[in-house]
């Protein structure tokens, strides 16, 4: 990490030429400091002093520590997100009575589905806020979790551009006015990911291959559809999102291809969890585990049995949909289709 | 008893957060008191005493409430200490952007949500900036995406705070903000001495004292004009 006096050596341009990150940092200051890029920041830092103008809210000393964290972060950043994480490993702790949890320890790996079931206020939030604070005991349940099968970083806390834990649920939208490729393009940026063009142009197909109607990349995204945006989130976050872990608050059983979007996560070795309350969801997971009373009240291998199963409960509802479909154009049924 | 500043755009979730947050604290055995610091009117102290939180509100009408709260909080903490709070906090309006309410060795939380927009953060100066920790909200309506970018603003422009997601509503992240903000071996007796982290605004122009005429005749104090010769 290059230390306050050579920053203070050194010219905002030249900053920006061995540390590209530091682009968006500049442009977040109060103030514009690329005016004369090719000066020592320490000369640009005493000019604003002796203008001293009380307008603008800068301060030269706390700006050279902001810009050493800054750059201290984003290089850690950098060179933790290329540590993949191929598992996630629960430890028991104990439910609301103070019952221990029974199960020795419960992995999640990367590109398999477990889905989470049980009713509202069973304790499913907690545990899921007990992976995203990578809880070490310390949490109401006392749980313990490892990513790698070791003590993880306190990275995982408190560093801002490093996420367990990317979020898909229902009441999501998008609510910033750009077509789809501006909006993935702010997206990559924000990643810094090198090639960004490609990436976008396999989220806008994945994207189309998920929601019936197509959409393109000149869309703004507010007027896309309930299926359309949910399949934008869904790639997006497959292929964008720095998070190893997807949470996935049900998908809605309409205008996306449910059983595809899982596909796309898991390509991306991303580990899912899935609350859900519909049994077609449930069993397209790897496993499932059962909450009660604030705990983890069992675990369950989907079964060949279960799998079996699965086939026949997605036949049947392809004919609800199409039975849905028809009745909306305003078909008569015919009974021998069932 | 610890002193902790809570400030944050309007209806940014700052009362939600606390308030769900009060609840893990409570838990512990911790007694938390408030006090709101607004401009014009402020419904917080209901909320807050629905919630069981002992609160003190102050309005500061005509003036800035900054202003307002740094002369009046070295008599709210003698409040809280009076009430034998462990944890008194400190929730100011933050109406203008360039909001500066917290105290050196005093921990500062600001509250932003994800609905104002990925250009905002930018636009908030030390009330953002010099913050301890950054609490970002309603996480919950916006897309993944959108969550992660508004983040990485946030992290340009203060690299240094904790950043931590919270729902307001379910209270989602709330139990993990619990067990930063209070430190058992921390003790707040006074505030004489101490300093603001950044100068407030100023605001000592005519119509800062309730000037309401138009005319430069009746432009007193500091007054800066526009510069509209320069492209
Ligand atoms: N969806 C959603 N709503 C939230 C969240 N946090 C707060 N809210 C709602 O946002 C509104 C404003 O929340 P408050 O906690 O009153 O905000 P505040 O910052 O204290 O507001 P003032 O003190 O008036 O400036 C309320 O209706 C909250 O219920 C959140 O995470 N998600
Ligand atoms: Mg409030």
């Amino acid at each position: 990490m290059p230390s306050k006096e050579m920053l203070l050596l050194s010219s905002p341009a030249s900053l920006i030429r061995a540390y590209p990150f530091l682009v968006v940092f500049f442009q977040n200051q109060p103030i514009n400091l690329l005016k004369n890029e090719h000066l020592k920041l320490l000369h640009i830092l005493k000019e604003i002093e002796e203008e001293g103008s009380e307008d603008t809210v800068f301060e030269g000393g706390h700006f050279v520590d902001q810009l050493q964290e800054y750059i201290l972060q984003m290089e850690e950043f950098s060179g933790i997100s290329s540590q993949r994480v191929e598992s996630l490993t629960v430890m028991p702790g104990k439910d609301k009575s103070g019952e221990a949890e029974n199960f020795d320890a419960l992995h999640f790996r990367k590109s398999t589905i477990t889905s989470i079931v049980g009713p509202t206020g069973s304790g499913k939030s907690r545990l899921l806020a007990d992976i995203e604070w990578v809880a070490q005991a310390d949490t109401p349940t006392s749980r313990t979790i490892l990513v790698n099968n070791s003590k993880p970083s306190s990275d995982w806390r408190f560093a801002s551009g490093k996420k367990l834990v990317a979020q898909l649920s229902q009441n999501m939208n998008f609510v910033m006015d750009l077509t789809v490729k501006e909006f993935l393009e702010l997206h990559a940026s924000s990643r810094m990911v090198a090639n960004a063009a490609q990436i976008i142009d396999r989220i806008i197909d994945a994207a189309n291959e998920l929601a019936g109607e197509k959409f393109k990349a000149d869309t703004p995204i507010t007027s896309l559809s309930g299926g359309q945006s949910r399949a934008l989130m869904i790639a997006d976050t497959a292929m964008l999102s720095s998070s190893p872990v997807v949470l996935i608050d049900e998908i809605e059983n309409a205008g996306i291809d449910r059983k595809k979007a899982l596909e796309i996560l898991t390509g991306e070795e991303k580990i899912v969890l899935m609350a859900t309350h519909d049994p077609i969801l449930a069993l397209m997971a790897d496993q499932r585990i059962v909450i009660k009373n604030g705990g983890i009240h069992k675990v369950i291998q989907t079964s060949a049995a279960e799998k079996a199963m699965l086939t026949q409960l997605e036949e049947s509802d392809k004919k609800m949909q199409k039975l849905r479909t028809m009745l909306r154009s305003g078909e008569a049924f015919e009974t021998l289709y069932l | 008893m610890n002193l902790i500043t809570i400030s944050g755009p309007p209806s940014s979730g700052k009362t939600a957060v606390i308030i769900k947050t009060a609840e893990s604290l409570k838990m512990r055995g911790i007694k938390i008191g408030a006090v709101k610091f607004d401009c014009l009117a402020t419904e917080d102290d209901i909320a807050y005493e629905k919630a069981g939180i002992p609160v003190k509100k102050g309005l500061s009408g005509q003036l800035c409430p900054d202003h307002y709260f740094v002369s009046n909080i070295e008599a709210v903490l003698d409040w809280g200490l009076k009430e034998e709070f462990d944890l008194l906090v400190s929730e100011s309006a933050g109406l203008c952007n360039r909001c500066s309410p917290y105290i050196k060795e005093i921990k500062a939380v600001c509250v932003i949500d994800n609905l104002s927009g990925i250009n905002t953060p930018k636009k908030i100066g030390p009330m953002l900036r010099m913050a301890d920790i950054v609490v970002i909200t309603k996480g919950d309506i916006v897309s993944q995406a959108e969550r992660e970018v508004f983040a990485a603003r946030v992290h340009a422009v203060n690299p240094t705070a904790i950043v931590m997601h919270i729902n307001g509503l379910t209270g989602q992240g709330a139990y993990e903000l619990s067990t930063l903000l209070y430190d058992q071996d921390q003790r707040v007796n006074s505030l004489k001495g101490k300093k603001l982290r950044f100068s407030m605004p100023s605001a000592l122009c005519s119509y800062c004292l309730g000037e309401t005429r138009i005319g430069e005749s009746y432009q007193m104090g500091n007054v800066r004009k526009m510069n509209l010769e320069e492209k």
